[in-house]
């Protein structure tokens, strides 16, 4: 099978929990916001603490099913600076790319589809800086 | 059964969610960053190195996010007995564009947006673990940040 089939089927998964949170709890499955939230008021939603537990031992069990290779593409302190600013940026902008990019573009916020955009453009023109410097 | 906080119902569809996001992740290939900055490398568009593979992940992602989101309107609470929570600001400002921007970048450099990082946590050693700790500090800095900007120019939220 082409590997592009299992990509899809991927997204079909993360549409899935989507609608599993949303329809079951009445949240939306934005992560940069489910983080925040937890470690700033870590008792005020234990279901934040729930999602993040099954994500990351999901993880590692499906890392595992699927051989997920363990790899970083860069320094650990370019990472961390990276960690920094991907924290940073996600709080001051209200989400990420699954709050952002597919809760909200799946709600058809005019909002999400800017910053949707916007980090997209971001991202493709680091990626064009690191590539120009190698 | 009693539904809200009382019950553990709400939690094991919580952690259920997550597991099923990260499966949907793992089986994607979002975990791998060479993956994400392979797609974010457009000037590769035309040649191997390009690799579509999140354009699919995502395009899966929103067909079942479009659909939820478009009959969710008809219901008003979620089985666990909590009303559905949704967004509602609509506001397109600087702070948008700046942290959308200021995330972008991050994206770029180290292929992780906070899912996959998350995911990565148990597999990815101390890497991904100083990621999500400068992740962690980076959120609270910024909501600190905000409550600042907000205290400081009177109450107009």
């Amino acid at each position: 099978m082409h590997p592009y089939i299992f990509s899809f089927a991927g997204g079909l998964l993360i549409g899935a929990a989507v609608w599993l949170l949303l329809t079951g709890l009445g949240r939306v499955a934005g992560i940069s916001g489910i983080m925040a939230a937890a470690i700033a008021q870590p008792r005020a939603g234990a279901w934040r603490i729930a999602f993040l537990a099954g994500l990351i031992g999901g993880g590692l069990l499906f890392a595992r099913m699927f051989n997920v290779p363990s790899v970083t593409v860069t320094s650990t302190p370019l990472l961390i600076v990276a960690g920094l600013v991907v924290g940073f940026g996600t709080v001051v902008s209200g989400g990420c790319t699954s709050g952002h990019g597919v809760c909200g573009l799946g709600r058809r916020s005019a909002r999400s589809l800017v910053a949707t955009l916007t980090f997209m453009i971001a991202g493709a023109a680091t990626v064009a800086v690191i590539r120009a410097m190698q | 059964m009693k539904p809200q906080s009382t019950s553990a119902r709400p939690l094991l569809i919580a952690a259920l969610a997550g597991v099923v996001f990260a499966a949907g992740l793992a089986l994607g290939g979002m975990m791998d960053p060479r993956k994400v900055q392979g797609f974010l490398d457009v000037g590769g568009i035309g040649s191997d190195r390009w690799d579509p593979s999140l354009a699919f992940v995502m395009g899966g992602a929103l067909l079942v996010s479009l659909i939820t989101f478009a009959r969710v309107g008809t219901r008003e609470m979620s089985w666990s007995g909590d009303p559905i929570a949704l967004p509602t600001r609509r506001d397109i400002d600087g702070r948008l564009f700046g942290g959308a921007a200021l995330f972008g970048v991050g994206w770029g450099l180290s292929g992780y947006c906070p899912g996959p990082a998350v995911a990565s946590l148990l597999i990815g050693g101390l890497d991904v673990a100083c990621f999500i700790g400068a992740m962690a500090a980076g959120m609270l800095l910024a909501r600190w940040w905000q409550t600042r900007a907000v205290n400081s120019q009177g109450a107009d939220a």
